[in-house]
């Protein structure tokens, strides 16, 4: 249970805690894209850099770095916040049409950018690689990855065409935090624009209506408590419930 | 046959030694990449041709580098007794002269470029002196070349005198002793003779080596891995190339020594594909190795045991650090992740892991060979031993050189280098590579030290020495460099990925005559944002060569933004515009 200062705080964390969740238990605001709770921490949107100023004076990155006994963070420090109001800046000039990136600028009192769009003004994606590591690490399907490098790098289903490995479960888009991932229900299918991918969806055998990814069947088996319900859809679950328990009530009544 | 013991290795010694020194005449080329470039193959099978013409009894050998690689093809020819007769810039009817006039039983009438009179074993401790023939009296003497004269060979300390593709010749030079003295000894008293001999990590970044092979030590967890980084890529740098073609059994007894040292039974040499020679030479002395019983189980009869594998990096320069390398080696996305953790206790597989570089590993075996005490004696207090560069660019000669670290970087220049050989005066050294910085004129009184060169702006690197003469723009010099490095950024960290992109779009329109005076500043506040911010060292010293031409050479920029002027002529500038 290591014990650090968080801007003249001092807080006691539990082990194995990082500086960015000592902040936050601290109570301090500081923005993040990349980080997700539940993910390991992946240290790319550098948005969450802050100054060490013991044992060493450091600029760090706060959602990878171990919270450390005797450590002193410094939130607001002007070299930290320098850095973090560029990163800004930069995807200001890299997403200029992204809400959230407008929103986490305006919040850090960044205006505007000083520099240039490249090539794609309509571009949402600021790599914070959310979507790959949940479908990789939460999900397990891996159904989609990085390519190219430098400012080439971007989000791709293998070969830009459809992911074999997706089951349509739409977590990337869930995690996205700037809405760049395309998802949409449509013609008994799920579209997933931005992978170039598209998922069957089951329909409901009471109601007719396409309701989850046939892909995702497995999970009924994964699941213990399931029993006839599971078959349908969440509408027509509901009303087979319903049914069950007035007609329980009925019999008891009875 | 199998080496269990001492005895063994000195069987093997005498075969080395009657290859290496041969009772009938000997002619060896160098063929490393530098000599191939030059034509050195063609030269090998011209000689080859011409020596069964004239049904000549001599032994046609190849041998690695020897460091001048601006008198590529180097033949030499040895007569028995006598030392290496070397001869410069080979060509094929020069070649085919040569083996005529050693047919009629004299010697060519070429001038010779150097003749060796003695060579160090260094690792044993021993010089093995030769007899000059008569004619050859005037010759120049190896030691004497200017070239040479204020080197140390201690790393190269094989390269060009020994056949890479034969065990035996290194283990004449006295290979695979400093392995059997480790074995000797406890695995914590070779960490602590790596460390009392002050050698610090010749990748660039100068961290105690010692330390760090303590700290693999003492990390909790097994397996543990030992891993060599072959992935060089600096523009301009090929030491570790070099190395591994000239020399690779050097390399693997270092990983062998550190292996030991820590722990590990199992490594990994990361080489990157661009190197096919490396690869092969490399891939060649592991299976030596393995034969003979140096890599496998209980090696030299210690209970030891250690194999070793090689990698092939896929041409992604961010894999040359340490985290992007493990990545690739684990079958990921080479790409950094943050640190801490360290390699040297989550590294490889989340297991400690030893990482060094070529030139480190190739340095172990003569530390243990011939001790902590005398390897401190080199160089300079807390930079001790010797750092090899491969000096390119506008110098006199172009080669792989290695001197004491505290040299001053004027005399390496110029005394080592030659100058630029123009008549043009130097105006710049780029150390290090994209990672590193440009240093003025008036800084050569520095000496080669890792905290100096980073003081002034620069970094040590993995050797890398690009000589500019007064035709180089300094802008563009900075703009070639950030255009690699936008290149071979991952990607992943938005300080990297964006920053050099960025940095490389100013420093572009300012050398296409599009730039502001307030461009400056913006240069440099993006720069230091980006050395804060990035991920992996790749992004965090990849503003370098921006901040230390703007620091030595700002009034080249002010004259770009300001008078829309190139001085040095390079940038496409119409002048008649303004």
């Amino acid at each position: 249970m290591p014990t650090l200062t968080i801007d003249d705080k001092v807080i006691t964390v539990p082990t194995g805690a990082t500086v960015l969740q000592a902040i936050r238990q601290a109570g301090a605001r500081l923005q993040t894209l990349c980080y997700l709770e539940g993910l390991p921490p992946y240290g790319a949107c550098r948005l969450c850099m802050v100054e060490l100023t013991a044992p060493v004076s450091q600029v760090i990155a706060a959602c990878a770095y171990p919270a450390a006994e005797g450590l002193v963070v410094d939130t607001r420090g002007p070299r930290a916040t320098a850095v973090r109001n560029l990163m800004l800046e930069f995807l200001l000039a890299r997403c200029p049409d992204a809400e959230a990136i407008r929103s986490l600028a305006n919040e850090a009192g960044v205006a505007s950018t000083r520099f240039t769009t490249d090539g794609r003004p309509d571009e949402l994606c600021v790599l914070c690689g959310l979507c790959v590591r949940v479908c990789r690490d939460a999900v397990g399907a891996a159904a989609i990855g990085f390519t190219g490098r430098g400012a080439g790098r971007a989000v791709t289903a293998p070969f830009h065409v459809q992911a074999e490995a997706c089951i349509g479960c739409g977590a990337c888009a869930a995690v996205c935090p700037t809405g760049a991932v395309r998802i949409e229900d449509a013609g008994g299918q799920r579209v997933l624009h931005t992978w170039n991918t598209t998922v069957p969806l089951k329909r409901c055998p009471s109601c007719g209506q396409p309701y989850a990814p046939e892909p995702m069947a497995f999970l009924r088996e994964l699941i213990a408590t399931g029993g006839p319900a599971w078959g349908v859809c969440p509408a027509c679950r509901r009303k087979e419930a319903a049914a069950q328990l007035k007609m329980a009530r009925d019999t008891g009544r009875g | 046959m199998r080496i269990q013991t001492l005895s063994d290795l000195n069987t093997l010694r005498a075969e080395g030694e009657s290859s290496l020194y041969p009772a009938r005449m000997k002619i060896t080329v160098g063929t490393a990449t530098c000599g191939r470039a030059a034509g050195a193959e063609t030269v090998y099978e011209a000689l080859r041709q011409r020596l069964e013409l004239r049904g000549l009894d001599a032994a046609l050998a190849r041998t690695g580098c020897i460091g001048a690689c601006h008198q590529e093809p180097l033949v030499d020819v040895r007569l028995p007794g006598g030392g290496r007769v070397l001869y410069a810039q080979m060509t094929r009817p020069r070649a085919r002269a040569l083996v005529d006039a050693l047919a009629r039983g004299g010697l060519p009438r070429d001038e010779p470029w150097a003749v060796i009179d003695a060579e160090e074993a260094l690792a044993d401790d021993r010089m093995v002196h030769f007899t000059r023939p008569e004619a050859l009296a005037g010759a120049t003497a190896y030691q004497d070349l200017p070239f040479y004269s204020r080197q140390r060979k201690i790393v190269l300390r094989n390269c060009g005198f020994i056949d890479p593709a034969s065990l035996e010749e290194y283990v004449a030079r006295g290979g695979y002793q400093g392995l059997a003295r480790a074995l000797a000894r406890t695995p914590q008293e070779v960490v602590d003779e790596v460390t009392r001999a002050g050698l610090r990590g010749r990748g660039g970044g100068g961290f105690p080596t010692g330390r760090k092979w303590q700290a693999a030590r003492d990390a909790a967890g097994t397996p543990k891995y030992v891993i060599c980084n072959g992935d060089e890529g600096d523009p301009g740098a090929y030491m570790d190339r070099t190395v591994l073609e000239s020399d690779p059994h050097s390399v693997i007894e270092g990983l062998l020594i550190g292996a030991y040292a820590v722990g590990a039974h199992e490594g990994y040499a990361y080489v990157r594909d661009e190197y096919p020679l490396a690869v092969e030479r490399l891939a060649g002395a592991i299976a030596q190795a393995e034969e003979r019983g140096l890599l496998g189980e209980d090696i030299l009869g210690s209970g030891f045991g250690f194999a070793l594998k090689i990698v092939r990096g896929a041409g992604a320069f961010v894999c040359g650090e340490e985290t992007a390398m493990i990545a690739s080696i684990e079958g990921g996305l080479g790409e950094p992740r943050p640190k801490p953790p360290y390699p040297a206790t989550a590294g490889l597989w989340g297991k400690p892991t030893l990482i060094n570089n070529v030139k480190t590993w190739a340095t172990a075996p003569v530390i243990l060979a011939r001790g902590a005490d005398w390897y401190a004696g080199l160089g300079a207090p807390g930079n001790t031993g010797t750092v090899v560069f491969s000096l390119v660019g506008q110098v006199a000669r172009t080669g792989l050189v290695e001197v004491p670290l505290g040299m001053r970087l004027g005399d390496l220049l110029r005394e080592v280098g030659g100058g630029t050989g123009t008549g043009k005066a130097i105006k710049a050294v780029q150390t290090g590579g994209p990672s590193g910085g440009c240093l003025p004129a008036q800084l050569f009184d520095l000496p080669i030290r890792y905290e100096d060169l980073k003081a002034a702006g620069s970094m040590m690197g993995s050797g890398g020495m690009v000589v500019l003469d007064e035709n180089a723009c300094m802008v563009d010099v900075a703009r070639y460099f950030l255009d690699f490095t936008a290149a071979e950024s991952c990607g992943k960290c938005t300080a990297c990925r964006e920053g050099t992109r960025h940095l490389l779009e100013i420093l572009t329109r300012i050398t296409h005559d599009e730039g502001m005076p307030e461009d400056l500043a913006l240069l440099e506040e993006v720069s230091l944002g980006v050395q804060a911010g990035s991920l992996c060292g790749l992004g965090q010293t990849a503003p370098n060569p921006v901040l230390s031409t703007l620091r030595y050479f700002r009034d080249e920029y002010e004259a770009h933004v300001r008078e829309h002027r190139c001085p040095a002529g390079v940038c496409p500038i119409k002048v008649e515009g303004h």
